[in-house]
């Protein structure tokens, strides 16, 4: 990778004081380390959010779930709070990269990041997640923007994510056979009659199937979802899943992801 | 004491070092004053390069050395030399064009070696490679070999007309089409063989290391065949005398053929070490090795099976295009020829059997031996053949293969090899009972209620290994001897310590050959230590490829240990005041013959060192010998896979139920190191019918060139093995042994398609079957 | 552009300065000369170079060695008792067969003591999905699973 000055700030201000140009945050790395030891990227200056306490932690007050920036993915799949508030939320983050990589990865990396196949932010749509951060809220609906593009600005930093219990829930992923990310992720939550569906890996960025979530709002049930069609137009196409391959295989995850929530 | 070694499953005596960090490989060495390398790459698949400029590079921060292809010539390189002269159809020679250490005037393939950058550390020589300045001047490319042979196709070497290396062939092309012409069945098949990267977890390394003291040169390897690299190295490349050159290759993380062959980085790190007197090191990061390791298989072909009312094969017509990327590597060409079309008659009495090959250069990574070399491919085609005109002809699979079986031995097949021993029904047998195939239907039954589509495929393969009679290989165009050495120093006090020519990168010859040596000599395994891997130590070797570590390394250290026995029974026969003819010997014990006269033979082995009490007349003092082996035949592997699968019909997800492998390899050493390696061979078959495809985009980028992009299975990809082996012995080598290290490479691909294509019912897919692929199968099927 | 950074690796305290840019595998194997942590490839999937950060298998290789500053790391080259009697998760996988050419073996053993820790007796599947980040090309994983239930189980003393 080339040379950069390392930087380990005692609080977000003053991660965020350092954070311009093109200096880059650093969360857990498992993103950022890769891509700057293959040289493609070469940030200035590197901000480690690692020491930061007030980044971390798990708060549940039944309806809510409030994860800490840099809680490691490990710590929320392995977190009664949220294994009792949300288990498909402590699930998906048990099937993220590896356990290596969990026990490493944070999930406000991960957000910031917004690798078109991520896990998470099909958790953060369909959970109707608010990214709080050093200047404000965001919410869930209005965080991804495109291909690694977020609502963030220079010198935000995520502080943490809220995300709403719902009555029931569940995340179904189709691995990429060689990265092991996803090539289709569907999470669908159910709040009693309404429903939210968050897709990822399929498109540019993560988002909410409505055709589904209003099928799923008439009736929770995975014949609901059977035969709603995705649009393959828009959606990536890569050596391992065609468009029209990922657009059929939103179809089968949400169903299947259906059947898991009733279970 | 006396327990029988041969057939233990003895715990392998290398693992201490590997478990707790010890091992000692290439990259792990680092040597005073040591340097570091990085090569600036070709980012072009075919292109001019019309200047470069180092002079930025050379004031980075930390260099010692930039070198491009000027340079090397400048100094004589000679090209990397390729092993084995093919001679094609109209008798003359194939076309050999200079495969040059760094490129001269031309690049052929993205990641080819443009220059070469040494630093004081290793980010200062990846910083000043960034300033090397490459002016190019892009081509258009071409990557596909039917497409390379196309009239108007980009031609990459000019004395290669057409990308044409060579046409060659082999059988009665007229006989084959008479046959053809009045068969009751012809079964046909048109596929790709994908090209694999062989992917050792270990990436190549190369530190060299030039003395000015003695004007030698050390290279430490990541290889496996210290002194073939040697031989190459010195003799076709640097004009060195061998005696100048020591090559020492330790630890080696896996090879499976990648590692086999001299590749430019070992030679450039080599010249660069004497340019800037310091030891130089080179390790490659993965990426590299997608692009610079030798790549396996790419094959087209179409392949015809004819076969009489009954079912009796008639005659096989074959014709491959062998895709050899953009030079021939070391043993490239022998690949698609020698080691495939001479497999084709499989397990079965098939008289007649034509097969054209067409080796073709394209702009990509050259492709070389990847475990199993030409014999996947050769299985690939018989077995896919057969378990379709079984189908076709709506007779069970294994009762056709039993129908054409051959049960007399030796046989000699119409493509050129003479098959010593076998038992095809008897691993057969043993495999259809493993994997219970009676009870299928009712599991298919079961997989149909859940939704899901089951199928089972079988494959009967057969190699061809122990390579080779130095004298045959010759005679097909070898350019070095395929034997293999071995010596056996028995120590004062009577331990041992034996020195190999076979490489051990993974194969536990530690292990097995102390076990060989030990059950002879009737002492623990503790007792004797295998040297390998370090031209200064070990007289001469061939190397480890084509499983022939046993049968021929083997043997070479049993001959050594004959003549150890032999004059120990002189010695023995001296101290016990006896006749040699009248005494025996029998697991490290020499007796007089009907008395209880004996003499241990630690105790002769330390009158052969103190020998005060000697036959000084007749025997030198000492115990040290060593043998050379070259075999008299090949051996000859064979097994029968039985696979079954569940397919996911909505996400055309493939999930392994079930694998039963039975081979038979002759007499086993160590039944715990075997199973090791079928199971790895198997992993490794499954990958490429499962998961693993190299792909390169029209403009010759390669698109996978990553563990993100590329599959190598994981464990969740592989399901739990049953193996079994059946034994018939070798009966042209001492310990009746045949090789195992390729076995599941070769058979498991034909048996998963096998599978895979019963459970969609589909005459053929591509390899692999990946979910996306099946999936289409399944939509185009429905289209149908 | 050099800065200091301390740990302690294997019970013992290591510091030195280094390049900021430094990988905590590169300070493991270069620095520290403990070349027992491999690696494999370049895109945090092969898991050779997983080592024990603080009780956690992580990969070194996409770790910069500043992110370990204080932290508690164990090699392979710590993993066996003082007077070099293996681990028993080592011992499996000797036992089992559960290596072959060795080089993935650090990175697997290191994974699976951090995995048994927490499944003192585990499935065959629940070991294959927990392998999922380290890649090996020899053993076709069989007894790499074999050896990581027993080695488990004896940890558990089971």
């Amino acid at each position: 990778m080339h040379a950069f000055k390392y930087h380990r700030p005692s609080s977000v201000d003053a991660a965020a004081s350092l954070a311009k140009g093109d200096a880059k945050l650093l969360a857990g790395g498992q993103s950022l380390v890769q891509a700057m030891k293959l040289r493609l990227a070469s940030p200035t200056d590197i901000i480690d959010l690692g020491t930061l306490k007030e980044l971390q932690g798990i708060k549940s007050d039944g309806k809510s779930v409030t994860i800490g920036a840099m809680t490691r993915h490990a710590e929320v799949a392995h977190s009664a709070d949220v294994k009792k508030a949300i288990p498909a939320l402590a699930a998906l983050a048990g099937i993220i990269g590896d356990r290596q990589v969990r026990s490493m990865g944070t999930i406000g990396g991960s957000l910031a990041n917004n690798d078109p196949a991520a896990d998470y932010p099909a958790a953060v749509l369909a959970l109707n997640a608010t990214i709080t951060t050093n200047r404000g809220k965001h919410e869930a609906d209005k965080f991804f923007k495109g291909l690694y593009e977020t609502a963030l600005k220079d010198g935000e930093i995520i502080t943490s994510v809220t995300f709403q219990a719902p009555k029931r829930a569940a995340y179904m992923k189709f691995k990429n056979p060689a990265s092991r990310f996803a090539i289709v992720g569907v999470f669908v939550a159910d709040f009693g009659g309404s429903v939210r569906v968050g897709v990822t890996g399929a498109g540019p960025c993560a988002f909410r199937q409505a055709d589904m979530e209003k099928a799923l709002s008439g009736k929770f049930a995975p014949e609901s979802v059977a035969s709603v069609k995705q649009k393959k137009e828009g959606l990536n196409t890569d050596l391992h899943a065609s468009a029209e391959y990922r657009a059929h295989l939103v179809t089968v995850m949400a169903k299947r992801a259906v059947e898991a929530a009733l279970k | 004491m006396n327990a029988p070694l041969i057939g233990a499953r003895i715990a392998r005596k290398e693992d201490y070092r590997f478990l707790t960090g010890a091992g000692q490989y290439t990259d792990d060495v680092t040597l005073p004053n040591q340097s570091y390398a990085i090569f600036v790459r070709s980012p072009h698949a075919h292109a001019k390069i019309k200047k470069i400029s180092t002079e930025k590079a050379k004031k980075s921060s930390g260099v010692l050395g930039v070198f491009t292809g000027e340079d090397v010539a400048a100094a004589k390189l000679g090209g990397l030399p390729c092993g084995w002269l093919i001679t094609d159809v109209n008798g003359q020679p194939m076309k050999e064009p200079p495969y040059p250490v760094l490129a001269q005037g031309k690049v052929r393939f993205v990641g080819e070696r443009v220059a070469v950058v040494v630093a004081e550390t290793l980010a200062q020589a990846r910083d000043a490679a960034e300033k090397v300045e490459v002016d190019y001047e892009a081509l258009p490319a071409v990557v596909d070999g039917r497409k390379a042979m196309a009239k108007g196709a980009p031609q990459l070497h000019e004395i290669a007309p057409n990308n044409t290396c060579y046409v060659w062939q082999i059988g009665d092309k007229g006989a084959v089409d008479a046959a053809f012409a009045k068969a009751a069945h012809v079964t046909k098949l048109d596929f790709i063989n994908n090209r694999l990267v062989p992917n050792a977890i270990e990436p190549r390394a190369a530190n060299g290391h030039y003395s000015r003291a003695d004007d030698s040169y050390t290279l430490y390897v990541a290889s496996q065949n210290p002194h073939v690299e040697r031989l190459l190295m010195t003799a076709f490349v640097m004009g060195l005398p061998e005696h100048k050159v020591r090559v020492v290759a330790g630890d080696v993380g896996g090879g499976f053929g990648s590692k086999i062959y001299l590749y430019a980085e070992d030679v450039a790190v080599t010249w660069a070490s004497k340019q800037v007197n310091r030891p130089v090191k080179w390790t490659a990061d993965r990426s590299e090795s997608y692009t610079s390791d030798a790549h396996g298989r790419d094959h087209h072909t179409v392949a015809e099976l004819a076969l009489d009312k009954d079912g009796k094969f008639l005659a096989m017509r074959v014709k491959t295009t062998a895709n050899v990327g953009a030079y021939l590597s070391t043993f490239a060409s022998c690949i698609p020829t020698i080691l495939y079309a001479t497999l084709l008659a499989g397990q079965y009495t098939t008289p007649l059997i034509h097969c054209e090959v067409t080796a073709v250069f394209t702009n990509t990574s050259p492709v070389d031996a990847y475990r199993g070399a030409g014999r996947p491919e050769a299985t690939y085609v018989v077995e896919r053949l057969v378990e379709t005109a079984a189908r076709e002809i709506k007779m069970d699979p294994a009762e056709l293969r039993r129908k054409n079986f051959i049960r007399q031995f030796p046989y000699q097949t119409p493509v050129a090899l003479l098959y010593d021993t076998g038992n095809y029904d008897a691993t057969l047998d043993a495999a259809m009972k493993m994997a219970d195939v009676s009870g299928f239907g009712k599991r298919k039954e079961e997989s149909k209620k859940k939704g899901k589509l089951r199928g089972l495929g079988y494959a009967c393969y057969i190699e061809a290994c122990g390579i080779a009679p130095s004298a045959v290989a010759g005679s097909l165009g070898a350019r070095a001897g395929l034997f293999e050495a071995g010596e056996i120093r028995v120590h004062p006090t009577g331990s041992v310590t034996v020195f190999t020519g076979s490489h051990s990168h993974g194969q536990g010859h530690e292990t097995t050959f102390a076990q060989v040596v030990a059950d002879r000599l009737g002492m623990p395994v503790e007792n004797v230590d295998i040297v390998h891997g370090d031209t200064s130590k070990i007289l001469f070797g061939m190397g480890t490829y084509g499983s022939r570590s046993i049968a021929v390394g083997g043997t070479a250290i049993v001959k050594a240990l004959d003549k150890i026995i032999a004059k120990g029974k002189k010695i023995a026969a001296h101290l016990m005041e006896a006749a040699e003819g009248d005494v025996e010997y029998d697991k490290g014990v020499y007796q007089v013959k009907g008395t209880d006269k004996k003499k241990m033979f630690g105790e002769v082995a330390f009158a052969a060192y103190v020998p005060h009490n000697y036959p000084h007349d007749k025997l030198e003092p000492g115990l040290n010998e060593n043998a050379f082996y070259d075999p008299s035949n090949f051996t000859f592997p064979a097994g029968s896979y039985v696979c079954e699968v569940e397919v996911d019909p909505e996400t055309g997800k493939v999930a392994i139920d079930k694998w039963v492998a039975v081979d038979d390899f002759g007499k086993i050493i160590n039944p715990m190191i075997v199973e090791g390696q079928v199971h790895g061979g198997l992993a490794q078959g499954i990958g490429q019918a499962l998961t693993e495809n190299t792909v390169y985009d029209a403009s010759g980028q390669l698109t996978t060139g990553s563990f993100m992009d590329y599959a190598i299975p994981r464990a969740t990809d592989i399901p739990n093995f049953q193996v079994d082996t059946r034994e018939t012995p070798c009966t042209h080598n001492p310990l009746g042994v045949k090789g195992c290290g390729e076995a599941g490479a070769i058979g498991a691909p034909a048996a998963l398609m096998n599978a895979i294509t019963d459970a969609l019912g589909v005459k053929d897919m591509p390899m692999p079957a990946s979910p996306q692929n099946v999936w289409a199968a399944l939509n185009s099927k429905k289209a149908a | 552009m050099g800065v200091k950074v301390s740990m302690k690796v294997n019970g013992k305290p290591a510091s030195a300065e280094v390049e900021e840019r430094t990988l905590l595998v590169t300070f493991i194997r270069e620095t520290l000369r403990l070349t027992g942590t491999h690696v494999g490839c370049d895109t945090a999937q092969c898991g050779a170079c997983t080592v024990s950060m603080n009780g956690k298998a992580v990969k070194s290789c996409s770790i910069l060695a500043m992110q370990a500053e204080g932290a508690d790391i164990t090699t392979i080259e710590g993993v066996a008792k003082a007077d070099g009697t293996l681990h028993p998760m080592q011992a499996a996988f000797k036992e089992h067969h559960g290596l072959q050419c060795g080089f993935c073996t650090p990175g697997m053993v290191m994974n699976a003591i951090d995995f048994a820790k927490s499944h003192p007796n585990p499935s065959e599947q629940e070991i294959r999905e927990a392998l999922e980040g380290n890649l090996c090309r020899c053993t076709g994983y069989h007894n790499i699973v074999k050896a990581i239930g027993a080695g488990a189980r004896a940890m558990a003393g089971k």
